[in-house]
This record gives C-alpha cells, structure tokens and sequence, in this order.
C-alpha cells in the first residue's frame, strides 16, 4: 500500500526522529517529496510512504500520538479549471510534471495524485488558478 | 482575379463566405497551392488572447445632484485618470490601489488592480466609486461615494494604447537567483524560458507589412466588437526581418478601441504577475481577406518560420543592452523545450494558444453566419518604409 501525506508537526516534535522511526519500526519505505523543518516552528514533510496496510496504519497511529498530522496531498493542492486560460506559464515550473500540457490541444491538466505540494506554480499562475491549503 | 472586400461581404451577407482560420490555411496552402486557396478562401481569421499592459477603459459615470467635478477618481479604491471633463476618467490595466504593499514584501502578490476592476465590471459586479474635487461654482460638490455598475455609466470604451505585439521576446535568466518579471517566474540558470505569443494565430504575424490591417480595421475585442484605431505605441515596423518579412524581434504593435458594455470577462481578464504588478489578458481576433496570392501567402505562415529573441531579463534586459543569446522558432517553444547555449530549456507559455484558437473559431463563426462584416481600412500604418526608429530615453543635465 502506498500514500502520498502532508506531515504537520507541532514545534514540540521537531526534534523527534519520525523517519527513522516510521522505517526502523514499521518498515515503511518513506520518500521525503518536500519539507520544511526548522526550529521553534511548525514542520512540513510531504512524503509517500508505502508498506504492508497494517504498518502503514499503525505508523500514522505513531505520528498521531506524537502530535503530527497527516492528511492527503490531494486535498491540498486546487486547480480551478474555471480560472485556468491554459498559458502553460507553470508548466516548467512543475518539478512532478503534476500540471501538463497536452501538446495538440496546447491545454493544461492538473494530476493530483502527481503533485508534491511544492508550491513553485503559485506565484508563477497570473489568474490565481491554484490554490494550496494546508 | 483578385477580390475587393466589398465583394466578400457581399458573399459574407449571403452566407456564401469561406473562412478558415490561419491555422486551417497553412494545410489548405500545402495541399492545393497559394493560387487555388486565394480563389477559394475569402477570408482567415487570426487571434490572440495574452497579458497586455497597455490597455484600459475610459468613462462617464453620470451627474450627480448637486455636481461634482471629480478631480480624482477611484474604482474599489483603484485611481482613475481623471484630468479630463467633469465625470469623465480613464482607469488603467495596471494601475494598483494607494494602499497595495508591492513589492515591500517581496515578491508581491499585485492581487488586485485596475485589470481586475474591468474584469468585474463586465462580469456585471456593482464596484465602489469614489471621488473628490475642489468645489467650484457650477460644481459645488466635494466628494462622493457611491456603488456602480457597468450598466449605469454612460459611456464605457476599452482604449488600449498597446496590445497585438507582433512578436516578442522569450525571457530567460542568467543569475544565480530567482527573478519576477513581467515574463513571469524565472528560474535561476535559465531553469526556464517563457514566450508570449501566439506565433502563427497570432494577427499582425499573419499579415507581417499591414497590407490589410489599418486604422479602422473592424475585429473582435474582448469578446466584443472592437476597431483598430492607430499604430500602437512603440510600433517599429523597421525591426529585423526574416526572408519571409515576419519579425524576428518586437515589431508592429495596435492601438485598439470597442464598447466595453459589449464584452466578456471570459476574453478580459485580470493579471497578476507576482513580483512585477498587475497586467490584463486581452482576447484579440482580426480578420484578414484574402484579396491576393501574397496576402493568402503571409496567413499561411507556420510557427516553424516565424522566430524570436531569447533575452536574458536579469541583466540585458534591465539594463537596456542589445544581446540576444539565441532565436528560438514558435514550434520549438509551443512543443516544451528549446536549446541555448546547449543547455535544454523547458518553455512555458504567457499567451494561451487555447484560448487564441477559440477567439480563431468564434470570430469564423460570427463571419459565417453573416453577423461580423469586414471593413477596409481608412488609412495604412506605418510600415516597413516607414523609417521608424524607436528611441531610448537620453537623461539629460537638468
């Protein structure tokens, strides 16, 4: 089983090693998409952790009781097709080729289940067409 | 035999009128031949839908009881120009409101702007009014505030100084850091390139010496009818030319005009380019007949032929320098990736091709069906004889 989280911690865990944990202990493979972890702050981790269904469970039951939440990528990234006029101004911004162009229509496409959360297509949109929520 | 345009609209009238647009023609062109395609085709239609700065509204918000000459205007809180009769003003595109932090933080965000006032206003939202005067005599009122909408103005005419570029640069940067330009986000060490055109849609491409589009050139605007009025500002028909007479650099630019009452915020709609300010995409579509074998020959113009300037905007471009570090042609851009310096550089677009094609199919379908006749143009702009030369600024001794 494989999930694509954004990891949330308070700036209590910043010291707590997570990782090693989740791959010592729970035999995750883990994969750090992006992160931001400095100190006396909250901490972001988008990472994709895949391992048997049990472990993957009980790994997030550890970072619960630790304090750090974990919700889907997905949710967190919008594309607002509406707003959208297909410029393709973000296209080579897009470190997971998560926005793409199909090149007959010249027409942008947005693949949450790509996105890692990294943000570079936010000030590079000019039609406010993306939107991140944490 | 060629044809005249009061003979295409006679056809357009009819409903008999073959119009293609100048994507379609460039097939057409190959398989039957210049000749046999200026015989059959009456008319292609070019377009182009991207941010033009240069662009703006004038109006006449009505009299108010008692008069107020309004000295200074506001439309949710963004200054119009209103050193012009009582009640008349002009809000620019990129004009951003007093209070807007900039780029204080930087990069700022230049969320909302005089684009977006317009987008609203022909979205149908009411918007605040504001304004002060000096009291006078026969104006005695100093100040108002007040709800608008686009319904409620007297006159309301989109006015735009600059749009239709005939070609641009692709933006590149050569630092080591980040910068925001009006070509958008560049990436440090030419991470990426961005363009802005629509290449072989876009009008004044199609039609490189102005042989059909002038002053009075009747075409679609912001989803409604519009005129080109004059040569744009900064037009400079003498720029470097290919064999084929398309530009190689910035060239010919329009001064465009039409009912803002008339359009759509589909084909105008506000920018934001974080770190450099406010723009508005601007949706242009211009019509052009083929009267003759050379006019049908310059629509068939593919984006393989028609090339620009890569310039880097972190030191060329701000500091006035000519270089250009490579030409790039339009397919090379619209397919993802060009080669400078032998590094390979991925593209992102500024003007949305998408869209152009759509503006392309519209405006065809609009001559079609007989509702959009074509006009000749009353007089020609400027062109490559022109002797043009577009000067640069001298700081001179005070």
């Amino acid at each position: 089983m494989k999930k694509r989280v954004v990891l949330t911690f308070p700036k209590e865990s910043i010291e707590e090693p997570i990782t090693y944990h989740l791959i010592r202990d729970y035999e995750l493979m883990v994969n750090i998409l992006s992160a931001k972890v400095s100190p006396n702050e909250e901490g972001k981790m988008v990472v994709e952790i895949s391992g048997q269904k049990e472990m993957l469970h009980n790994g997030i039951d550890y970072l619960k009781k630790l304090g750090v939440t974990s919700e889907a990528l997905a949710q967190d990234v919008i594309w607002d097709e509406q707003r959208c006029i297909h410029c393709t101004a973000c296209i080579p911004l897009c470190p997971s080729h998560a926005l793409s162009v199909d090149r007959s229509k010249m027409l942008v496409s947005f693949n949450s289940d790509r996105c890692i959360v990294c943000g570079l297509c936010l000030k590079a949109c000019p039609y406010h067409a993306i939107e991140i929520r944490f | 035999m060629p044809k005249t345009i009061a003979e295409i609209n006679e056809r357009i009238k009819k409903g008999d009128a073959v119009v293609v647009t100048a994507e379609e023609i460039i097939d057409l062109v190959d398989k039957k031949g210049v000749a046999q395609v200026t015989r059959d085709v009456d008319v292609v239609t070019t377009a182009t839908f991207g941010p033009m700065c240069s662009s703006g509204f004038y109006f006449n918000f009505g009299h108010s009881r008692p008069r107020i000459r309004a000295q200074k205007i506001w439309l949710n809180n963004i200054p119009a120009y209103g050193g012009l009769a009582a009640v008349d003003a002009y809000l620019g595109a990129t004009e951003l409101s007093e209070d807007d932090p900039t780029n204080t933080i930087y990069p700022g965000a230049f969320k909302y702007g005089g684009a977006h006032v317009i987008e609203d206003l022909v979205a149908g939202k009411d918007v605040r009014l504001k304004a002060i005067s000096y009291g006078t005599d026969c104006y005695p009122k100093k100040e108002i505030e007040t709800i608008i909408n686009l319904n409620d103005m007297n006159e309301a005419v989109l006015f735009n100084p600059r749009n239709a570029y005939q070609n641009y640069n692709v933006g590149v940067n050569l630092s080591d850091k980040v910068i925001y330009t009006y070509m958008g986000v560049l990436q440090p060490r030419m991470g990426n390139a961005n363009y802005s055109s629509a290449g072989q849609l876009s009008p004044l491409l199609n039609d490189p010496l102005y042989l059909t589009i002038g002053i009075g050139t009747r075409i679609f605007l912001g989803g409604g009818i519009g005129y080109v009025v004059w040569q744009g500002t900064q037009h400079n028909p003498c720029a470097l030319r290919g064999e084929n007479k398309v530009p190689k650099r910035g060239a010919g630019t329009l001064a465009v005009m039409g009912d803002l009452k008339q359009m759509s915020p589909n084909w105008l709609k506000g920018v934001s380019m974080t770190g450099y300010g406010v723009s508005m995409a601007v949706g242009i579509g211009i019509p052009i007949p083929i009267l003759n074998e050379e006019i049908c020959q310059f629509t068939a113009v593919r984006d393989e032929a028609i090339y620009a300037p890569v310039v880097d905007y972190s030191s060329t471009y701000p500091q006035r320098e000519p270089d250009v570090l490579a030409e790039v042609n339009y397919s090379q851009l619209k397919k993802g990736s060009i080669v400078v310096n032998g590094k390979q550089i991925p593209t992102g677009g500024l003007s949305s091709y998408a869209k152009a094609r759509e503006i392309a199919e519209i405006l065809k379908e609009w001559i079609r069906k007989g509702d959009f006749l074509l006009t000749e143009k009353v007089a020609s702009l400027p062109s490559v004889d022109s002797g043009i030369s577009l000067k640069a600024l001298k700081e001179k001794a005070l």
